[in-house]
């Protein structure tokens, strides 16, 4: 099966892109670039891109929150991104960063957003050509927009709620068991409660992609997320990890590859969960019941 | 080149040029030797740090030695571990175990890269301390 028609079999296939159409596509898309790593893009990236960062662009850097419709706008508009501009994400670590960005974007309500498959490191396996020339844009024209958080963003009070839907838990097996309080090689980011919120599947988020970092066909994802989970597309989902970066990727394989219509990601996620007073955890293998 | 020499090199540039500087040096972290390039087992893993380093630390007490092995496609990490490498090699191990635990705070990144990633130079430069009194010890 080439790419093309693995990508075709998707429920959302306009939400994915090969390097190859991107190569061929480069000058009517706006690329942009979102890492782990905040000094990547300038070691080279895909001609065109702009760099966007989560950490400190994305994020209120008072709330622990998203930019509201005002501030988005402007980093819009200061990246010579419009409203109307078909956008491809990519990034380094499998897009984990590049799907939190895009997830991000859909809370803003941006139409045309779409991954490109396989991510910076496909595009780099396959030889392609990287630049450190950064892109002179002329600045975007980007209206603002009110800030959705209803339909693909979960928080704490809507987990109990949310019950008995399937929650997606893609952290590692040694975080969802509570052995670990992070992820293997990464720093503990502050829960004081190791373990998973109970009811809630472990489908590492590793599971959904091969090993050239690009997704699984349609039924592979099938068998991983429903049929292992004992769930089905016609349920409602919620996923979290550590932070809500992983799981946006998670998250956006359940909306645009096997067509979930309600999913919503957790961003608050472990590191709000395992800090909340009183709330139920579940330990070991078992997911265990929401009480 | 002094640790606080650093942080004034830091301190001197405009924000919007400091990540260039962390660039410059993560493309000056010397290769380790082949010993660890072909063994990393014998060097230690920061598991601060959200990509894979490892450093080692040799020499005697008049002058320690470090080594730091971390990959290209993680120049924040690198340009940490230069940065340290820069400031701490071939210093004594009193010089190094007595370097301002806030030394990574003082550079003024935190605003610009964010304070966890940071969090991965603080590791670094607490296994570089550990480490270093553990060859005093030896």
């Amino acid at each position: 099966m080439s790419e093309q028609e693995k990508i075709s079999q998707y429920s959302s296939p306009e939400a994915l892109v090969t390097t190859e159409w991107l190569a061929d596509n480069l000058d009517t898309v706006t690329l942009v670039e979102s890492n782990e790593d905040i000094l990547l893009y300038d070691t080279g990236h895909i001609p065109g891109a702009v760099k966007l960062d989560w950490h400190t662009e994305l994020n209120d850097q008072v709330r622990r929150d998203y930019l509201d419709g005002e501030h988005f706008a402007k980093l819009m508009r200061s990246k010579g991104i419009s409203r109307d501009d078909t956008i491809v994400l990519y990034g380094d670590k499998s897009n984990w960063w590049a799907a939190y960005a895009f997830w991000v974007f859909k809370l803003f309500g941006h139409q045309d957003v779409r991954l490109l498959d396989g991510g910076r490191m496909k595009w780099i396996a396959e030889g392609r050509e990287l630049t450190t020339d950064k892109p002179s844009k002329a600045e975007g024209n980007y209206p603002e927009v009110v800030r959705k958080d209803d339909e693909i963003r979960a928080f704490r009070d809507d987990i109990a709620k949310h019950q008995p839907s399937p929650i997606i838990d893609i952290r590692s097996p040694q975080e969802y068991t509570g052995e670990r309080l992070h992820m293997p090689d990464y720093p503990n980011e502050g829960a004081a409660r190791a373990g998973h919120i109970p009811s809630a599947k472990n489908v590492p988020w590793g599971k959904l992609v091969q090993e050239d970092g690009s997704f699984k066909s349609l039924d592979e994802l099938r068998t991983i997320l429903f049929e292992e989970t004992g769930s089905s597309p016609e349920d409602k989902f919620i996923t979290y990890c550590r932070i809500g970066e992983r799981s946006s990727l998670t998250w956006f394989a359940l909306k645009y590859l096997v067509g979930v219509k309600d999913v919503r990601n957790y961003d608050g996620s472990w590191t709000e969960w395992g800090n909340l007073v009183g709330v139920p955890i579940a330990q070991g293998e078992a997911p265990g019941v929401f009480a | 080149m002094s640790a606080s020499d650093i942080v004034e090199e830091f301190g001197m540039m405009p924000d919007s040029e400091k990540l260039q500087l962390l660039l410059e040096y993560s493309e000056n972290l010397p290769d380790v030797p082949s010993k660890y390039g072909d063994n990393p087992e014998l060097m230690e893993r920061v598991e601060e740090c959200q990509a894979p380093v490892f450093i080692a630390v040799e020499g005697s007490a008049e002058s320690v030695e470090l080594y730091f092995s971390a990959p290209r496609e993680a120049p924040t990490t690198r340009g940490f571990a230069s940065v340290l490498h820069a400031a701490l090699n071939g210093k004594t191990a009193r010089e190094i175990t007595e370097l301002d635990d806030d030394f990574p705070g003082q550079l003024g990144l935190e605003k610009l890269i964010s304070p966890l990633r940071v969090r991965g130079m603080r590791g670094m430069l607490f296994r570089i301390k550990r480490k270093t009194k553990e060859l005093l010890d030896s």
